[in-house]
């Protein structure tokens, strides 16, 4: 016998593994146990296999891979005795599922083990059949449980009946065959045959519905009769559970009857009485009961209507919801949502019970209470049940507070009566769970605020009161802020006091700005809530002079900040108050009322759509707003009709009309070039921004000179830095000497006449001291090659000697440098050196022109070295 | 081994259970690191959904059986729904970390996916199924208990070493009463005398 596998038992494989103290110590008895097992699989070993593959089985449970078992499954099934059959189909059902091709070869084996003449072995089959059957399958060996359906032994047809469901699931179409021996089981007596006779009628009914039409013409009242036989029947210790006998059939039929009475009055009036008496009757002391109750109550809502029967099924779930059992509470919450769509006012005589179960600590029955809450909210009860949410609000769970938050907001935006109230709410809710508040629901709040004229006194007011208290709340800060810098003025003057308001004590401007400061320096705030107050501030100044050089002095705190946003605004809006006071006070007014139809228009359409703040450039707010036709700027921030962008979102609107931009600092600095925001094309329109283009192109050159291998960015490039560089080339020519004239316009007529091509004359390379200008001209015929005629002037006072140029290229480049005109530069004005270079560039058309240049030379007596990277060559060359 | 039985306990009181013996074998237990693979939540969700959805939700059913200590062992695990291994470790994985630390005060359901666990924690072992969401929970529950009658009669007060020492036959009692996802028989006494008549052809 072979040594390995003569081995252990399966009780001392799992005392062996059970011995071991660490994870290392098991995965090596498991490997030891696997070679042997592997072994014995090789030796063909008839003696132990089902030992063997049983031991696989509780290896296969730790997790470890089994696969070499399957086939060893096999070999047991077809083997001729009950033990190995039993552990093989065990084995096939652990270790195997129907997607596994090894399964078609079981085929065969099951159809025998079906005809067996042992029942025990065809109670086997069916087993593993009802477990694992595919589609094939289900096909090939449909008629033998069809038969079996009748077999004697009730052990056998319950068996059969669940293989059959099965079978119908994975094939609809073999349903016909099954409706007439189904229905048949609906008249046994047995328990367990009938309860799953009554499964496959179900599941009948579902797949067919010529098998509903039957069930429901032929087998309606006997099932109604079944019914009232078990709930009627006497003590049988058998099937007892907590007093009921079978609580698991009466669900089953009830389920059945649910089925067939749905969309069907006839059978619905057959079933009323019974179902009556199962809702009166039954225990409710125990969890048997309540689920016979619970599946009860879900038939009586599902079938045709009966008013009295619902009144009944309501009230139970109302005892339901009184029950101290944490279980029975979530269940009735969970029909109470389905009982809502059939009876909605029965369901609201509960809600000051579901309304405490919001309440409950447990996260589960908190989460359906909440959304059952929310579909009971109508206008009529609007008022309490939020009060109340709020109120709860304030001593609920941190977790809880998301869900919560957003369920108090989308109610009070559904259903609210009026503004003010709404604004409350509002502010209540922010005031309590101000950072659980999404996006969308305080721009929404920004937008309602904005449209209430009368209101922004008031609302200012208790912003400002709020704030005072909440300041952690970061909606509720940017929303003051907001608020504040509109209608600051209103805050101080008191205007517009509405009758129940508290009266406040005075604020002054001071205090007014006090609020904005401590936004603006709270170390929490993020970009977004600094941004919007740096908007504040730069419209406060104008309301309140008084102010003028505290907000200056704010606002000019910022221009240094690391984050660009904040930096360029904090610039913009300091030379608007130092330069631009005429303009200051139309260009800071308040903003237009803004269109409460396009927001919540915009808002529908863009729910699922993330918050890109970053992406910057959607503006497209329609101009259907009311402008003040004196403010010329202020319609240039919400500049709209010129700058259709995609993909603009409902939160993206209020930053495009508060002209908060948050692109993120990492943006590439060329990009700030193109007008892409209100602040930017105000920017270009005072001129601030003049430095701009000149700093990106430069950075963008930065960015570009390092690695000789980027032709492309090189080429593109050109285009922006020739022009600049031509022009200041052109300039300087323009002051300076008659030679510079000569070289920079002398061979351009010469070119002219070669090919037809005018390439510009570039500035190659400038320092403190020296500045080089190449210009360029193409021998007759030969496109490749260049000559390049280098010009080096001296920019200091004192002449260099020992003037030396060289360059160097790439290896699809070739060079031929000419000797330099002379070997001495003259200070200043006083002439300059000219050296002619020849480039072929073996890859003309395909990569532009690159060089790096060394320029050594004596100033003083000193050596000087210089070292250049050449890459805005004309394109083309 | 049958000296240091430990009863499971009736539902209704099984919180106050006395733990003794299961406790020696818990503390050794605990020497042995569980593994416990740790999965990102995008891998989690993404094969398993997609087999799940392509089930019709009307047909209810139940989708899996787990029998787990609270180290997280598995002591049974019977799907009836096809999952490859992997995907099988993952959901044992979060079932047990779903169940293992709620509160006992809190309801037996938990969301589970697209599903829904029913779980019953009895001395240290939980049982969990998973069934449809719209399915009968309590129905469910009473399931649970029915089985683990039927064990504890089997085995005359059954524990857990029971359970890992026979688990072939744990196996073979959960096919006498469940299959294919539906529950085949009610009485415990049928199931009982079933099994003796398997036992005597062995």
């Amino acid at each position: 016998m072979n040594p390995f596998s003569s081995g252990t038992r399966l009780r001392d494989m799992i005392r062996a593994i059970r011995a071991c103290k660490t994870a290392a110590e098991e995965r090596a008895v498991v490997r030891k146990e696997c070679a042997a097992i592997r072994a014995a699989i090789n030796e063909n070993d008839q003696d132990y296999r089902h030992r063997n593959l049983a031991k696989l089985m509780f290896i296969h449970m730790l997790g470890y891979p089994t696969h070499f078992g399957q086939m060893e499954c096999l070999k047991l099934i077809a083997s001729a005795g009950f033990p190995e059959k039993r552990i093989g189909y065990l084995g096939l059902m652990l270790l195997l599922d129907e997607r596994q091709e090894v399964l078609m070869l079981v085929t065969n084996s099951l159809k025998q083990d079906l005809n067996h003449s042992n029942q025990y072995i065809v109670g086997l089959a069916l087993c593993a059949l009802g477990n694992i059957c595919s589609a094939e399958m289900a096909r090939d060996l449909a008629p033998e449980v069809e038969r079996l359906l009748q077999f004697r032994d009730p052990n056998i047809r319950k068996k059969a009946a669940l293989c059959s469901i099965r079978i119908v699931k994975k094939v609809p179409d073999l349903a016909e065959n099954f409706i007439n021996p189904a229905a048949t089981l609906l008249r046994e007596k047995h328990h367990g045959v009938l309860i799953t006779g009554i499964q496959l009628c179900t599941d009948l009914c579902k797949v067919s519905p010529e098998a509903l039409e039957y069930f429901r013409k032929k087998c309606t009242e006997g099932l109604v009769r079944t019914l009232k036989d078990v709930v009627n029947s006497p003590y049988a210790p058998e099937y007892d559970i907590a007093g009921i006998t079978d609580p698991f059939l009466h669900i089953r039929l009830l389920k059945i009857l649910r089925i067939l009475g749905q969309g069907d009055a006839d059978a619905s009036d057959t079933m009323n009485d019974i179902l009556a008496q199962v809702a009166t009757k039954t225990e409710s002391n125990k969890n048997a009961g309540n689920a016979i109750l619970y599946e009860c109550v879900e038939t009586i809502m599902s079938i045709e209507d009966n008013g009295g029967l619902r009144v009944l099924a309501i009230n139970i779930l109302g005892r339901f919801l009184s029950n101290r059992d944490n279980n029975i509470r979530y269940v009735a919450l969970n029909m109470l949502m389905k009982a809502i769509t059939v009876d909605a006012q029965a369901v609201q005589r509960h809600r000051a019970t579901i309304l405490e179960c919001v309440k409950d600590s447990d996260a589960s029955i908190r989460k359906r209470a909440l959304e059952l809450v929310y579909l009971l909210v109508n206008e009529s009860n609007v008022r309490p049940l939020t009060k109340d949410l709020i109120e709860y609000l304030e001593v609920s769970d941190q977790e809880f507070k998301g869900d919560l938050t957003a369920k108090i907001c989308s109610i009070v935006e559904k259903f609210s009566p009026e503004k003010i109230w709404y604004i409350d709410q509002m502010l209540k809710v922010l005031t309590e769970a101000g950072n659980f508040v999404k996006d969308e629901v305080w721009h929404a709040l920004i937008v309602v605020i904005s449209n209430a004229s009368d209101l922004h006194g008031y609302t200012v007011r208790a912003l400002y009161r709020a704030f005072q208290t909440s300041a952690e709340q970061e909606t509720l800060v940017r929303v003051a802020v907001w608020c504040i810098g509109e209608y600051g003025d209103m805050l101080v003057n008191n205007v517009g006091v509405l009758d129940i308001e508290d009266p406040i004590k005075t604020v002054t401007e001071s205090n007014a700005v006090d609020v904005v400061e401590i936004a603006i320096k709270r170390h929490a705030s993020d970009l977004t809530t600094k941004a919007m107050a740096l908007i504040a501030l730069v419209k406060l100044s104008s309301r309140f002079p008084s102010c003028s050089e505290r907000i200056k002095d704010i606002i000019m705190h910022y221009k240094g900040s690391l984050v660009l946003e904040l930096q360029q605004r904090s610039l913009e809006f300091n030379s608007i108050i130092e330069k631009h006071q005429n303009i200051r006070s139309t260009l800071v007014e308040r903003m237009p009322v803004l269109d409460e139809a396009t927001f919540s228009g915009r808002r529908a359409g863009s729910l699922p759509a993330t918050v890109s703040t970053s992406n910057g450039a959607s503006l497209n707010l329609p101009n259907g707003v009311a402008k003040h036709s004196a403010a010329p700027l202020v319609d240039l921030l919400d500049l709209s009709d010129d700058a259709p962008a995609p993909g603009s979102s409902g939160s993206d609107f209020l930053h495009d009309l508060l002209g908060v931009d948050l692109a993120p600092a990492s943006t590439q600095p060329g990009i700030s070039q193109a007008p892409k925001s209100g602040t930017d094309v105000l920017l270009d329109l005072l001129s601030i921004g003049t430095t701009n283009p000149v700093q990106s192109n430069s950075s963008a050159l930065d960015i570009l000179s390092p690695g000789q291998d980027n032709q492309k960015p090189i080429a593109a490039l050109d285009v922006l830095s020739s022009p600049l560089a031509s022009a200041q080339a052109n300039s300087s020519v323009g002051a300076s000497s008659m030679i510079d004239l000569l070289d920079g316009f002398a061979p351009s007529p010469l070119k002219h006449e070669d090919n037809g091509q005018v390439y510009p004359s570039i500035v190659a390379f400038e320092s403190s001291n020296l500045r080089i200008t190449f210009n360029f001209s193409k021998p007759p015929g030969n496109a490749q090659t260049t000559l390049i005629q280098a010009t080096f002037k001296n920019l200091s006072s004192n002449a260099f000697t020992d003037f030396v140029f060289q360059a160097a290229v790439p290896k699809f480049l070739q060079l031929h440098l000419d000797p330099a005109s002379r070997n001495t530069l003259p200070a200043s004005d006083n002439g300059s050196v000219t050296q002619s270079l020849r480039v072929t560039n073996s890859q003309h058309g395909k990569k532009a022109l690159v060089m790096r240049i060394r320029i050594a030379y004596k100033l003083n007596n000193k050596d000087m070295l210089e070292e250049g990277q050449i890459n805005n060559f004309p394109q083309d060359l | 081994m049958h000296d240091s039985h430990a009863r499971f306990h009736s539902p209704f009181s099984f919180r106050n259970f006395n733990l003794t013996s299961l406790l020696g074998r818990r503390n050794r237990e605990k020497r042995k690191k569980v593994q416990c693979p740790r999965f990102t939540e995008s891998a989690r969700n993404s094969q398993f959904l997609f087999y799940y959805r392509s089930f019709d939700l009307s047909i209810r059913m139940i989708r899996f059986i787990l029998l787990q200590n609270r180290q997280g062992k598995t002591r049974l695990a019977k799907y009836y729904v096809p999952l490859e291994d992997s995907e099988k470790h993952k959901v044992e994985y979060e079932v047990h970390r779903l169940v293992v630390n709620r509160d006992p005060k809190f309801t037996n359901f938990v969301e589970f996916r697209t599903h829904k666990v029913i779980y019953r924690r009895y001395a240290g072992l939980f049982f969990s199924l998973c069934v449809d969401i719209t399915d009968n929970e309590l129905a469910y529950l009473e399931c649970i208990h029915l089985f683990v009658e039927i064990l504890d009669h089997f085995f005359s007060n059954v524990c857990e070493l029971d359970l890992v020492f026979n688990f072939h036959k744990v196996y073979l009692i959960l096919d006498e009463f469940i299959l294919a996802g539906e529950l085949q028989e009610t009485s415990k006494k049928a199931i009982i005398e079933r099994m003796g008549e398997l036992e005597k052809l062995e």
